[in-house]
């Protein structure tokens, strides 16, 4: 198992690379020039210096191996001086957002929170309510219960979250005013009163999130349930005299939970992403967001990093699943 | 042979339905029949004639929906298995009536570890604790022969070959010292080097530990070299029951002379082509009015379209469901049997 692991890493490093130099391309070939935004009345001669400022006057390769130093080696040296007050990366060029002339690490670094708050809560929240149901739905299939869980699924499932997300602002914020419509990312819990406040407007971008993230994980368990309540080992538990509870609890759950693990795990990296569309109706100004006003404003050098670090955590959390996969499942073996 | 005392087992008029979407079918049809301590009853019929429906009935282990059992009587030690509550049947399952499967392949859960799987019966039943359920579960895995016991108690299922499956899943059932084992087609999955092996290790287990045993199979050939007495049943319905040796000698149902015949002789005379049944056998979709072999059978007559034939007594300790008598070759009759136990009660 841990030469394989060992193994897979270092994979990933020519996968990324790759993947890197994909991303730089596309981007930059792609067409868009970062001073178009500017007033006319700039004189040409001016514009072409702020290019040039920019580094869009070096040959394109230079640049991809400028950025891969920037944001391989100039920011991991900026985050570990950060955190252990060390001088290694002084004087090293960052990666700069062209919008906001700040680097580009920093601002994510502001960002992080927010979409970690409200999507990973609801990406757990979806979690721990998909599991029961879907095993509910599986151990009872065709009950009332079930046949209520498979609709909602698909609800969730089939309506977008722009569509919840302002339904509920409608219902609960503006008609029943439990809750606030817009997420204050600016505020601070300092007391008991503040993180109440918190948990009320995190409690409707976090449903709405959940619902959707619940519909698929509940039918990926209920699915993998079924499949194996009709094997013949759970015959053997219950001719064992094992109480129900042990035989799906223990005896099912456990084979389920395989196949599900593995596509929890490989969920994870879109927390990161950012759910775009429902930051965007609860004014979250999260990762998600982030990189939506990226793409607007012609910022490559955000829009570069922001997709390159989602490229590193889905390979990472591709290789999370696989060895999960392998401790989960005794017939698997790397090695 | 131990044959005498009160029967562990007693079954009477056993009817279990399943609920389909086109229907009901009759799986299992007024099934009588007893086990006595320490005894081996061969049970044998086609596929289908409901020899697994009928044993998974007893104890509850059909899942419900869709079946149903819809009448009869399980007496277990003085019990009535149809009328107690889940919990109690569950008391018993693994601990006084013990189950070994078809498919040892898939009857193991392929997630824990054996010594997990031998573990968890002992320690609900028996009360034991960790420690000593880990003892007893070695002394089960070295008594049905598995070398190394010890060690092999933390390997997964994946890591013994079919034939070992079999002897781990026959160690769960005998862990809590079952006084029945129902033992289901134990060896059909198996090829016929280590059938022949379970088979010597059943035989040794029975004269070791005494406990009675059903044993399901569809191989005539089986039956005769373990079983005490066997039951014949087709379309979910005994229709024959003798001691071994009787039955082999002196088959009174045509479908035991059948079922006689399709095994290919290698002493005599080779025959052109193996002797086949034909026909199929019946799905019934409700309970049986006349002779359910009727349509396969050459001695079939106008009395058998009419009237399913009772179980009647052809000779000590054997009875059979067909009207036709071939000694001569003329319909019989008798009186109906006394199809229970005949020292019960
Ligand atoms: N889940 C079910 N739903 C409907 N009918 C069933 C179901 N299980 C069994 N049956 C019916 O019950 C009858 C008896 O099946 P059973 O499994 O007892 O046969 P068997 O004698 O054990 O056959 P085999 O030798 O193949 O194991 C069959 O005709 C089958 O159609
Ligand atoms: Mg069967």
């Amino acid at each position: 198992m841990f030469t394989y692991t060992v193994r897979r890493l270092l994979l990933a490093i020519p996968t990324l690379l790759i993947i890197s130099l994909i991303i730089f391309l596309l981007l930059d070939l792609a067409p868009g020039d970062p001073t178009a935004q500017l007033p006319l009345t700039i004189p040409p001669e001016v514009k072409e210096k702020i290019r040039q400022s920019l580094g869009l006057g070096e040959p394109i390769h230079v640049r991809y191996f400028l950025w891969l130093k920037q944001f391989l080696v100039a920011e991991p040296l900026h985050v570990f001086d950060n955190l252990f007050g060390t001088h290694f990366a002084d004087g090293m060029q960052r990666v700069i957002s062209w919008q906001t002339r700040s680097p580009v690490a920093d601002i994510v670094a502001q960002r992080l929170p927010q979409t970690l708050w409200v999507v990973g809560m609801s990406y757990v929240v979806g979690v721990l309510i998909a599991l029961p149901i879907g095993i509910i739905s599986a151990y009872k299939q065709y009950s009332w219960f079930d046949q209520i869980g498979t609709f909602i699924s698909m609800l969730g499932f089939s309506v977008p979250t722009f569509f919840t997300g302002v339904l509920l602002i409608v219902i609960f914020a503006v008609n029943l005013g439990w809750f606030p419509s817009i997420y204050d990312t600016t505020h601070v819990v300092d007391s008991w009163d503040a993180f109440v406040f918190q948990v009320r407007q995190m409690i409707m971008p976090v449903m709405v999130l959940a619902l959707y993230n619940a519909a698929q994980i509940s039918r990926f368990m209920r699915a993998s349930m079924l499949d194996n309540l009709g094997q013949d080992y759970v015959r053997t538990a219950r001719a064992k005299g094992m109480s129900e509870k042990v035989v799906v609890l223990i005896h099912v759950l456990r084979n389920s939970m395989i196949p599900v693990i593995t596509v929890i795990a490989l969920g994870v990296p879109q927390i990161f992403g950012g759910a775009i569309i429902t930051e965007q109706v609860f004014k979250v100004n999260g990762l998600g967001q982030l990189l939506i006003t990226a793409i607007y404003a012609n910022d490559i050098p955000m829009v570069q990093t922001l997709t390159f670090i989602f490229a590193v955590l889905i390979v990472l959390f591709n290789l999370i699943a696989d060895i999960l996969y392998g401790i989960l499942d005794p017939r698997i073996r790397y090695d | 042979m131990p044959n005498k005392g009160v029967p562990v087992l007693d079954v009477k008029d056993l009817k279990t339905v399943f609920h389909t979407r086109s229907g009901e079918v009759h799986a299992v049809n007024s099934v009588s029949f007893y086990l006595r301590p320490g005894e081996l009853l061969g049970v044998v019929g086609e596929s289908g004639s409901g020899k697994s429906v009928t044993m998974m009935s007893l104890i509850g282990l059909l899942p419900s929906p869709p079946a149903e059992v819809r009448g009869g009587r399980v007496l277990f030690d003085g019990e009535d298995l149809l009328n107690v509550r889940e919990e109690r049947l569950r008391e018993l399952r693994g601990a006084r009536i013990g189950f070994v499967f078809q498919d040892p392949m898939t009857s193991l859960n392929p997630v824990f570890t054996v010594g997990y799987q031998i573990m968890e019966p002992l320690r609900k039943h028996m009360g034991m604790d960790k420690r000593q359920a880990r003892v007893r579960a070695a002394e089960l895995l070295a008594l049905v022969g598995i070398p190394d016991a010890d060690k092999r108690l933390s390997d997964y299922p994946h890591q013994f070959s079919g034939g070992m499956r079999q002897r781990v899943m026959i160690a769960i059932a005998l862990a809590c010292d079952p006084e029945v084992l129902i033992a289901d087609e134990p060896t059909t999955a198996l090829d016929v080097t280590i059938q022949a092996q379970i088979l010597e290790l059943m035989k040794d287990l029975r004269d070791k530990l005494g406990m009675a045993v059903i044993w399901i199979t569809h191989d005539l050939g089986v039956i005769a070299g373990i079983a005490d007495r066997v039951m014949v049943m087709y379309g979910g319905q005994v229709v024959e029951q003798a001691p071994v040796k009787e039955l082999f000698g002196n088959p009174q149902h045509p479908y035991t002379r059948a079922l006689l015949e399709t095994i290919p002789s290698v002493t005599g005379e080779r025959t052109e082509r193996l002797h086949v049944i034909e026909g199929q056998p019946p799905i019934l979709a409700a309970a049986p009015s006349a002779c359910t072999f009727r349509a396969r059978c050459v001695y079939a007559s106008d009395r058998c379209a009419c009237e399913n034939p009772p179980r009647l007594t052809v000779g000590p300790a054997h009875d059979a469901a067909c009207f036709w008598d071939p000694a001569t070759g003329q319909p019989r009759n008798t009186e109906p049997t006394h199809t229970g136990a005949p020292n019960a009660g």
